[in-house]
Formats: C-alpha cells, structure tokens, sequence
C-alpha cells in the first residue's frame, strides 16, 4: 500500500476506526482539535457514532455507558481535559470496562501552554484519578507507531477489561508524516457477556456495571482481581525498544517525541566517537524495568542520562529501575520547551569530561 | 387460591435498606411497574446514581450501570447511543445527584433531545451524606449544613428543575408529581408511563420529578413527612405536566 502524508490527529483517528472503533465521544482541546473533528466526519461514514460532549467529564462517562454496553469505544483530549476526565477513567478501572483514551500532552500545570509537553507521565503512570489501579500507557514515537498501536491498544483493552491511554504529544499529534494505514477487514471483538445489553431471563446472569462495593471484602476481591492482572499485564504486555546499546559509553533513556531526538544526538555523537545507547519505554506503564536496568548497568556504561519535556517524572522510574547501581542524570525543560539534539550531545560530552 | 396482586418481576426480591416512610420505594415500584406493563424488561438498562438511590442496581431486576456523581445522563447516553432506538434506558437520580453536581448533564442530555428518561427523585435534601442542604431544600428549612435554616440570600432560593428543563427544545416530556397520598401515586404512574412512551416513540428526553419524603433526615415522623411534603413541598413546587410533545 502506497504511503499517504497524514497529521498524527487524523492517523490516530483513522487507525481508531480501522481496530473496529465505533463510538467516540470528546470535547474540544488545543492541540488535539483534529482528532474530534476527523471523528465527526468518518464515523456517520462507517455506521458509527460520534458525539461532541459537553465537557470532558460527561465524554468519559459516556465513554463508561457505552463500554459498559459492550461497544469498542475511545475518546481524546489533551492535558487539562485528561485532568477531567480521571475521575470517569478510575471508575472506568473500577468497573473492569475497556476503552481506549489519547492524552496528545500540553503544557502545564493549569491551562498551561499549547505546545508539546511531557508533564502528565506521572499522572498516566501513577493513577490521576483516586484508588488502587493501574491504566496501561503506550508512549508512541512516531506517528505510524501510534497507528500501529491503535489496533493492539484496543485489543488489550478488552483482553484484560481495563483502560489503555495513548500518551503522545502535541508535536506527534500535529506533526504530517509518510504513513500507512493497515485497512481493518474483519475485527472480531470478543464475546462481552457481561455487558448491559438487556437482561433476558435464563439467558445470563443480570449485568451489572459497578464500582462499589461497601463491603470491605468485597472491595479487596475487586482489588486483588484487579492486582493480579495487572501483575499478568506486567509480564506479558511490556514493551521497550532498546537501541545502539552494546558497548555504548553512556545510554540516554527518553520517550516519545524526545526519544527521536536523541537518536540524532546519538548519531552526532557517533561522528564524535563517542558510543551512546537509547532505551525507549514504549509502555510507560507497565514500566519495562528490566530492560531499563539491563542497558544502564551494563559493565561498559558509565551513566545514563534521561532526557523529558518535564521538569523530570520519568527519571524516578528509570532511578528506581537502576537501583543506585549507575548514576543517572536528569536533563529536560518543563515549559513546553524542546530539547535539542545538539543540547543533549553536549550533556553527554560534559558528562564524559566530569 | 387466585393470585390478585404480585410484586412486579421488574424488581428483584432484595430487601430495600431505604429508611421507613422514605418515597424511594413507591418510586422504584411505579418505575418497575410501568417497565413491565410496557413489556420493556428485557431491553432495559437503568442507570443508579450516587446518593440513598445508589443501590438501585440491586433492587431493578434489570441491566443497570452505576454511574459516578451526577453524571447518570452521560452513561446513559453511551447506553442509548450503543444499544439504539429499541433499547430503554433510563437514570434514576435524586436532588443532590441531579440538580446539584449532575445539572450540566441533565441539562446537556435534555438538550440533545436524549431519548431516555429520567426518574428525578426531589425530597429536598442530601439523603445518603446525612442531611445536607440540597439546591432544593426550601428556604428556612434546617439542614445539617443549614443549621439557621437555608437563607436565600445566602445560598439562593431552591432550584426548580422541571420548570428549567421545560424550557430546553430537546425535552420532549417533563412532569411534576408527589408520592404523599394514594392519589398522587396513581397520578405519578401514569406520568412515569408517558415518560417511557416519550422515549420509545423517539420523541426525545423525558423527566418525571417525584416529589418524596426524608423522615431521617427531615426529623419527622412517615405521617408528618407526607404532611410536611403536601404543606410545604407542593406549594413551592406545583404539580403538574411541564412540557409535552
């Protein structure tokens, strides 16, 4: 199939639809605008539903009815609009519904800016919303690498019954790349008997989509069912790209936007003479600490440098992953700035003078 | 021996844990009634909100989704938009849930023209949190966090949803009617009924606003809570039909 020019928005929304999304409900936020509007014109198209919110909480609990009825549903926003939503997405965990969810990241706190950022990899990682649950969060590089994981986001989801955010940024979000776009064919979903569909006497129990449960054995059955999935989600859905590794002096560790970035740097560094490594989470959660650990405390390196648009989230994870075996140093910009390759080579070069 | 009345199949056989004298169990009666003589059971799905109503889920013997705070409309509204014109999908909120933290989604849902329908339970208090004051709680009533009794100028004169909602071209049905006599819950039936009908005919949003009691919270007893509905409630809220289409 020929390669097409496609704005990451428009390719995460048409990829969407081709995994069998059907629903889609938002509400408009800069810098994800796109998402929304191509959704309003293609689902009509495929027998769908798109549906403009009036706000981004009332999106995801339309997001929680219609997972709850069994339908292969998504939604979108960006940074403050995902703060509003983490109320919807921990009932969503609670309630063991599948759903897929895209944060293209601002600026921030607050209303922030409207430029890339990386500010919300602790709230995706850690919870945002209250209570005990984890969401799987793919961190995708590229626009056709967040194509490709569309059709597997939602998969995921309804294997394991649990949120999936895509966490990019405004620069994939906006950026046109050469992309392709697998036509869908036959998505078969699983069999749902547990969604509220009509309850026919004999047929099922009664379904019942819920998140409370006032008993406190009742809520550490929901929460051990919910741990031990997510244990099995660790084992089995980690993924990472680990590059350029072998022998590498030093192994920068970066995701997303920033991690192509740093390729460059790597190559510049090559030219220099000096060998650098890159480990890329590609599930921020679960976090593919082995691989971090793997790389950095490799005998060859002597430090790892991790590289955000935050004022530093990630770090602590590749930190905890490290284990006070190597240093790893933290370079970044928090105010939607983005770092360069020449930047990040020169940190590197300094790191290899100390 | 002949068989002259049964409870409705539309509920199940779970003891309620509402207090004695409390509406919600005439209300979940009329509602599970009204879905069984409509032969509508089986294509169902109720939507329980937070607040004393947020075990609905157990006492509706049909498919039911438990929506978080305030926001039963929007759930519904992925139910409806999910399962399609055939399906009968319906929120059962209280004051506190509805006309407090949940207006923009009822209001937004009633917009849209939603075709579902909303049971709006108003008994002029928090119930389930221990009797704070409601947007609904009539002025001089005391409440837990109206210890004076509520001040409008304060906190504002109580909010009057059907007559707000009646204004919005997208409700096709909205009616005001009490549980306090025997009367009143005949009437309040046959609204509860024109609310469904209003749905499956694909007329758009319909609402029906039960005026019910709150002994516990109230500090009445069952009689005086009815008394008090009739002598305090009606007046500043009427009944009647709103908005029909």
């Amino acid at each position: 199939m020929a390669k097409k020019l496609m704005k990451g928005c428009e390719a995460v929304a048409e990829a969407a639809i081709q995994a069998g999304c059907r629903f889609f409900f938002g509400y408009p936020i800069t810098p994800q605008n796109d998402i929304p509007e191509y959704m309003s014109a293609r689902m009509p198209k495929v027998g769908g539903c798109f549906l403009q919110a009036e706000s981004e909480v009332a999106a995801i609990n339309m997001v929680y009815g219609a997972a709850g009825a069994g339908a292969r549903v998504m939604t979108s926003s960006s940074s403050p609009g995902i703060s509003l939503k983490m109320e919807g997405i921990s009932y969503i965990a609670a309630a063991e519904l599948p759903c897929v969810i895209v944060n293209m990241m601002r600026g921030g706190p607050g209303l922030g800016s409207i430029q890339a950022s990386q500010g919300d990899y602790f709230q995706a990682t850690k919870g945002g919303g209250h209570g005990d649950y984890r969401m799987i969060v793919y961190a995708p590089a590229s626009v056709q690498e967040m194509i490709d994981m569309m059709q597997h986001a939602f998969d995921v989801a309804d294997k394991f019954r649990t949120p999936v955010m895509v966490l990019a940024d405004g620069i994939i979000g906006q950026m046109m790349e050469p992309v392709e776009i697998t036509e869908g064919g036959n998505v078969v979903l699983p069999k749902k008997d547990w969604a509220t569909t009509g309850y026919k006497t004999g047929e099922r129990p009664r379904s019942i989509v819920n998140s409370l449960y006032i008993e406190v054995e009742e809520l550490e059955e929901l929460t051990n069912r919910l741990q031990a999935r997510y244990r099995e989600i660790e084992e089995t859905e980690t993924k990472v790209e680990v590059y350029n590794t072998e022998g590498a002096e030093f192994v920068l560790c970066a995701y997303g936007t920033v991690a192509r970035i740093c390729k460059t740097a790597i190559m510049q560094l090559q030219k220099q003479g000096v060998k650098v490594g890159l480990v890329r989470p590609i599930t921020l959660w679960p976090f593919p600490s082995t691989a971090v650990h793997d790389a950095i405390v490799a005998d060859s390196v002597k430090k790892a440098l991790c590289v955000e648009m935050s004022a530093g989230q990630m770090v602590e994870d590749v930190r905890l992953a490290v284990d006070g075996k190597k240093e790893v140093a933290f370079f970044g910009y928090s105010g939607s700035r983005v770092p360069t390759a020449e930047e990040i080579a020169q940190r590197i070069l300094e790191m290899r003078g100390a | 021996m002949a068989i002259v009345f049964e409870k409705t199949s539309v509920l199940t056989d779970t003891v309620m844990h509402y207090c004695p004298g409390c509406g919600h169990g005439i209300a979940h009666r009329l509602v599970g009634e009204v879905i069984q003589e409509m032969g509508l059971q089986e294509k169902t799905v109720g939507v329980a909100p937070v607040g004393c109503a947020v075990f609905a889920y157990r006492y509706f013997n049909v498919d039911m989704q438990e929506a978080a705070h305030g926001r039963a409309p929007a759930v519904a509204t992925g139910i409806k938009r999910v399962l399609g014109p055939e399906s009968c999908v319906f929120t059962y909120q209280g004051d506190g849930d509805l006309a407090s933290i949940g207006t923009a989604e009822i209001v937004q849902a009633a917009h849209r023209g939603e075709k579902i329908t909303t049971v709006f339970i108003n008994n002029a208090i928090y119930g389930m949190t221990g009797g704070q004051m409601a947007p609904t709680t009539l002025v001089g009533q005391k409440t837990t966090t109206s210890p004076y009794g509520r001040d409008k100028d304060h906190c504002g004169n109580p909010i009057r949803i059907s007559e707000m909602l009646a204004t919005i071209d997208g409700a096709a049905y909205i009616e005001r009617v009490a549980v306090n006599n025997t009367a009143n819950i005949i009437k309040a039936k046959k609204a509860i009924r024109k609310a469904f009908e209003a749905q499956m005919a694909g007329k758009g949003f319909s609402l029906v606003e039960v005026l019910s009691t709150c002994p516990t919270n109230w500090g009445k007893s069952a009689v005086e809570s009815m008394e008090w509905l009739e002598e305090e409630m009606i007046p500043y809220y009427p009944l009647g039909v709103y908005k029909e289409v």
